[in-house]
């Protein structure tokens, strides 16, 4: 089951980013699931001067199509086009199957102002489950369509959404010995791209702070790799971290205080915290073998971590002090690379098996490791804020490219942007504001 | 091969010099690294940074090579590529003002951070060779590309080959 959905980018400039318009995206289901809540969303009315700056239809439809929670009805399929309530009949519904409802409506108010009514519908109780009305600028049409999917999504599943989220990465374009690394984020979806930093030396590792308003990363730009702290609105930098040798891998404390990070200063990779208001660091790891890729637990108590003390890399976890070393993975040759999902109960992880490199989830009362894909080069996973999709980088046909998962492993999609080596993605926590 | 006696007391002495040298193959230069404004400077390629090849001395053939090469997921060396670094730390026992920079490298296979990690410990090695030579820690700068700089951009056997390496990069 293999379906395309292809949607133009058609952005506002925000006052702050540069966007590029010719960042078009494909999202490719490679696998999805039939069992989903059957949803019909009818395209919004619009009245207005112009056409639509967005298709709001379009992203709400896109968005829950992509969860893999819903199976959407195709619009030929629709008896009518209703807008709001009193348009609806609901038999006309039941008898395409459809479980749930949107409907909807875009207003030009005035110029740049638009009011967006939206309403969902249990089609067989034959009532309103939600609806808003919201008045919005154009350039956040697009953001509030992803928070509508999210409702939609909270309302029929009891889950929060996470479509109102950005995701992280970095591309690499250019000739091979002259390549431009580009560090962008973009909506969760992939859309609306920015860049927030470009060099001539390799970026990697970026990794959100809890509050989704600052990124750390590691930038070679000085010819060794050092720890960056870059805030978002702005793009100011602070260098946290260039002490002798490498600084890389770091993770932010639940609270955003503090850094986990690795060190090579002593000589070895060691994992150290850093505390970012007394710029004071902590050594936690003490081991000859290489100790790298912490993260933390979301209570802030634990750091999990990447260490070959085993003889080969496996998954390890101590006290945020450093105490109480355990190792978590014993299935597969090696794992690497594990972060938690929000509630704690679960990494997600790097796991090499003959096959290749896989992503994987490890439950961590259980210990059972659930192995989520069969491409061979996987890496870098990290849940989605609400835990539901594991976003990660893989290869397409020799060319590096962003992929999604759903936790449980049944639905897969690849996110495939017009041009570059995409990787190293990171999806961002909650709390964005519109 | 020659006078192997010598030898054992070159790497003796060599032993005692980087144990009372205290750290090992580490440089603290963290200070004089200026940043360079990011989007706009060019600091380009590693090897045109670090100069162009040396004068040959009297193990002018093994000079010449100057990557070395490892197992996956290793950072020892074999046979040949102990011969290779002891012929350069040779050289850099008679000329020391040279220094040099050890580029660690791994490839793509595994995760960026443990291949950074990786890189760098087979620098180390080399590093650590250099120094039971008899090579002051203070001459080498270890800095590690993990997986982020390939030789080869293949996605084979053949290429990862090639990128598991150490480049030995002389300065002045």
């Amino acid at each position: 089951m293999s379906k395309i959905l292809r949607i133009g980018l058609c952005m506002l400039v925000g006052w702050t980013w540069a966007v590029d318009a010719h960042a078009v995206l494909e999202i490719e289901i490679t696998q999805g699931v039939e069992a989903g809540v059957p949803i019909a969303v009818v395209p919004f009315a619009w009245r207005g001067s112009t056409p639509p700056p967005q298709a709001m239809s379009d992203i709400i439809e896109a968005d829950l199509y992509r969860s893999g929670r819903f199976d959407t009805i195709p619009r030929r399929d629709f008896l009518s086009r209703p807008h709001d309530h009193t348009e609806v009949k609901f038999k006309e519904w039941r008898l395409i199957k459809a479980e749930a409802l949107v409907v909807g409506r875009v207003q030009e108010l005035k110029a740049n102002q638009f009011r967006v009514e939206f309403r969902l519908f249990d089609v067989f109780k034959a009532k309103q489950l939600s609806g808003f009305s919201y008045v919005v600028n154009g350039g956040q049409l697009r953001k509030l369509a992803h928070q509508i999917s999210d409702i939609i999504y909270f309302k029929l599943t009891g889950e929060k959404g996470a479509f109102d989220t950005r995701i992280a990465y970095v591309t690499v374009e250019g000739a091979n010995r002259q390549p431009r690394y580009l560090l962008r984020i973009a909506d969760s979806d992939g859309y609306g791209a920015k860049t927030i930093l470009e060099s001539k030396e390799p970026i990697i590792s970026p990794a959100w702070s809890p509050d989704g308003a600052k990124l750390a990363y590691v930038s070679f730009e000085n010819r060794r790799p050092m720890v960056f702290v870059q805030r978002l609105v702005d793009g100011a930098r602070d260098k946290v971290a260039n002490f002798p040798g490498s600084n890389s891998a770091p993770a932010w404390s639940p609270n955003g205080n503090t850094l986990a990070m690795v060190l090579s200063r002593d000589g070895n990779a060691e994992i150290y915290t850093f505390s970012l208001a007394t710029r004071k660091l902590r050594r936690l790891t003490n081991h000859h073998a290489i100790d790298t890729e912490p993260a933390w637990s979301p209570d802030g108590r634990q750091i999990v971590f990447t260490s070959s003390r085993g003889g080969r890399a496996q998954i390890y976890r101590m006290r945020a002090d450093g105490t109480n070393v355990e190792r978590l993975t014993f299935e597969g040759i090696e794992n690497l690379r594990a972060s938690y999902s929000r509630d704690g109960k679960r990494l997600t992880l790097v796991t090499r098996h003959n096959s290749g490199y896989h992503i994987g989830v490890l439950e961590l009362d259980s210990k059972g490791l659930l192995v989520l894909t069969n491409s061979t080069l996987d890496e870098s996973p990290s849940f989605s804020p609400n835990g539901g999709m594991i976003l990660y980088a893989t290869r397409q046909g020799g060319q590096g490219v962003l992929a999604a998962v759903s936790s449980d492993g049944r639905v897969k999609q690849t996110l495939k942007f017009q041009q570059g080596d995409v990787r190293e993605p990171a999806w961002s926590p909650y709390n964005r504001k519109l | 091969m020659r006078k192997p006696y010598l030898y054992v007391l070159v790497v003796l002495m060599s032993v005692t010099i980087a144990a009372c040298g205290g750290k090992k193959g580490v440089k603290d230069e963290g200070a004089s690294v200026e940043d360079r404004g990011v989007s706009a400077a060019g600091t380009g390629t590693g090897v045109d940074a670090y100069g162009r090849p040396i004068g040959a001395g009297e193990s002018g053939d093994m000079l010449g090579r100057r990557k070395v090469y490892f197992e996956f997921d290793s950072s020892a060396l074999d046979d040949d590529s102990r011969m290779l670094v002891e012929a350069h730390a040779n050289y850099l026992v008679n000329n020391p003002t040279v220094t040099l920079v050890l580029e660690g490298h791994a490839d793509e296979r595994g995760t960026r951070e443990y291949n950074l990690a990786l890189g760098e410990r087979r620098a180390l090695a080399v590093a650590d060779l250099m120094g039971a030579m008899g090579v002051a820690g203070n001459r080498i700068q270890n800095v590690s590309y993990g997986e982020e700089r390939p030789e080869s951009v293949e996605h084979d056997e053949s290429a990862w080959r090639l990128n598991r390496r150490v480049e030995i990069l002389y300065g002045n």
